[in-house]
């Protein structure tokens, strides 16, 4: 990757997390679990996978399960940057009948490819994409994110089995290794180690990654393409409600109600300028 | 003597035409092909044949992410494991992105090849009819369930299909076209009308004679599309008749008996009585025992109605 490149999603991860903490200002909604997943997405929607945005619903386009649909607020951030949503639209986020739904509507939300929300389910829809891309041949390249504590759910691992039986080498799952659950550490709600290893000897190829490093997210997705007969896990490590400090170490950051002094504090931290967050307080203050 | 016919063989069968017919179609598997018939369609279209093995949630979803892709799948297992065990994955995977897959369950009712209350579905009418966008149809007899297998294919949104395991007689005659919504008269009648679907209707249709010969004139409705439901001949039974009295072998809570209640207090509030498994767990048993330990025969259906009538 060049350093421009490199660069630009570092800058697009950026505006993920700004657009993120201004939709969710003036709301409740999951601020830690977004922003965990900024990078990933950046280099997913930007420079991995086949999508054009003058025709969002094209039939060769790869497809994004955000299986931890909670986190849809980087999404819907990720898919304005696309220009899939009109920016003003962002700011309708929970309201009556907005596109923008408490977790992604794959009927409401151009460039939703499912509806998610209950966890572990949309995992099994990408096997069932990748599959399905398969047999026909497509070259369809299927990706998700699932969260650290969504591999609790028993169905996570129905869809590893499924999916290495099948030898889905177009599909790849990164594993939002965040730490936290709801409610606690992730480990203290239920430990999950060795994740790797579990993910390993479910038949999938697995690799570790810093999920905040956009060079090494995108090697292990040039990696990935590399390998036959496999499903890839890429085991992201992250920290959630990463650069919001407020919140950053917090276990309480899963879904939260940012205050008007913390919505300015992390824009300013995120570079925004005075103009900007006042415009932000006052949209938060009307909502 | 009419001849027997097993709905799981007419599926099955169908199922296979289906196949040679779309290439799109294609047929998930939890483990249990022989049974559901869908053994078929695995000899057949090996390659179009998905087997997740005993994991039913994941069938599901993989099943809906394959719909997206512009297949039509069929997911298919038994009726209490397509309800009870994978209901999450069938309402927020299937039905509220409205994906065109279509649910097969399998062993309905009472009727499950005597496995008992743990393979037995006595909730699944309930759990399905209350998913919304989801189609729930349960038909009689084998012609029925060609036709029905058909429709379910063409029908653009989830579907479930409740299957008969055992032979039952014909139902319906050879000009029958199955419409969703639509009920069948079997039987014309003016003092009582006899509701059923499934299994339920020969027993039915049996309790009809035996009343004939009481002097009691007992309308007959196979009642296969039971969402939507046929409000219209619901509302003119209960018009036309002394009352309706519904028989399935799935508990009172939630199954045809309630879904035609809500009908006739709705729209032409007149007597019921629903005529099912009381609220309780099945067994093990033969058809015929367990017809008769749930007070599910001819017999007690005719008596019901009898008494049901003020005889």
């Amino acid at each position: 990757m060049t350093p421009e490149k490199l660069k630009k999603l570092e800058e697009i991860a950026s505006r993920i997390r700004i657009k993120t903490i201004k939709m969710l200002a003036g709301t409740t909604g999951h601020v830690g679990g977004s922003m965990s997943i900024a990078e990933m997405l950046a280099v997913l929607y930007f420079h991995e996978m086949k999508v054009d945005p003058s025709n969002p619903r094209f039939a060769g386009r790869d497809r994004f399960v955000l299986s931890k649909g909670h986190g849809c607020p980087a999404l819907y951030s990720a898919l304005s940057e696309l220009g899939y949503i009109p920016e003003e639209t962002l700011w309708t986020l929970h309201k009556m009948d907005s596109p923008l739904q408490g977790h992604p509507d794959m009927r409401m939300c151009p460039g939703i490819e499912m509806s998610t929300g209950a966890l572990g389910q949309g995992i099994s829809t990408a096997v069932g994409m990748a599959l399905g891309a398969g047999m026909r041949k497509s070259g369809v390249r299927v990706y998700s994110i699932v969260g650290c504590a969504e591999c609790h759910e028993g169905q996570v691992w129905e869809a590893a089995m499924c999916a290495a039986k099948y030898g889905l080498h177009n599909l790849v799952v990164f594993v939002d290794f965040n730490k936290f659950a709801l409610s606690e550490t992730t480990q203290h709600v239920m430990p999950i180690d060795p994740l790797p290893q579990k993910w390993a000897s479910f038949g999938w190829h697995t690799m570790e990654v810093d999920g905040h490093d956009i060079g090494k997210i995108a090697a292990a997705l040039d990696e990935a393409r590399n390998i036959k007969g496999k499903p890839t896990a890429i085991i992201a490590h992250t920290i959630k409600a990463h650069k919001v400090s407020c919140w950053v170490g917090k276990w309480q950051c899963h879904s939260v109600t940012l205050t008007a002094d913390q919505v300015r504090r992390t824009l300013a931290e995120m570079g925004c300028g005075s103009q900007e967050i006042d415009d932000t307080v006052v949209r938060m203050e009307q909502r | 003597m009419p001849e027997y016919m097993s709905p799981r063989e007419a599926w099955g069968k169908t199922l296979v035409e289906l196949g040679q017919e779309n290439p799109d179609v294609v047929v998930l598997d939890a483990d249990i092909n022989p049974a559901t018939r869908t053994c078929y369609f695995l000899e057949k279209f090996p390659e179009r044949f998905i087997q997740v093995g005993v994991a039913e949630q994941n069938m599901m979803g993989v099943a809906a992410g394959m719909a997206t892709m512009g297949f039509i799948p069929f997911a298919t297992t038994f009726a209490c494991f397509a309800s009870r065990r994978a209901c999450d994955q069938v309402t927020i995977s299937i039905a509220y992105p409205r994906l065109n897959v279509k649910i097969m369950g399998g062993y309905p009712g009472l009727f499950a090849g005597k496995n008992g209350a743990t393979h037995q579905s006595l909730e699944d009418i309930a759990i399905f009819r209350s998913i919304a966008n989801m189609v729930v149809i349960q038909p009689a007899d084998a012609a029925e369930t060609k036709q029905v297998v058909r429709f379910a294919a063409e029908y653009d949104g989830p579907v479930y299909l409740r299957i008969g395991r055992d032979p039952v007689p014909p139902v319906v005659p050879d000009d029958y076209r199955f419409r969703l919504g639509k009920a069948y008269r079997v039987r014309d009648g003016k003092d009582v009308t006899l509701i059923a679907c499934g299994a339920s209707l020969e027993d039915a249709v049996e309790a009809a004679l035996m009343l004939e010969k009481k002097g009691i004139d007992a309308r007959v409705i196979n009642c296969s599309s039971i969402k939507p439901i046929d409000e219209e001949a619901i509302a003119a039974a209960a018009a036309e008749t002394a009352g309706i009295v519904t028989v399935e072998s799935h508990n009172i809570h939630g199954g045809l008996g309630s879904a035609v209640a809500e009908v006739v207090c709705e729209e032409s509030p007149a007597r019921l009585k629903r005529i099912g498994v009381r609220d309780v767990f099945g067994k093990s048993g033969t058809n015929e025992e367990m017809k008769k330990k749930f007070g599910l025969t001819a017999e007690d259906i005719a008596a019901q109605t009898v008494a049901f009538l003020g005889g």
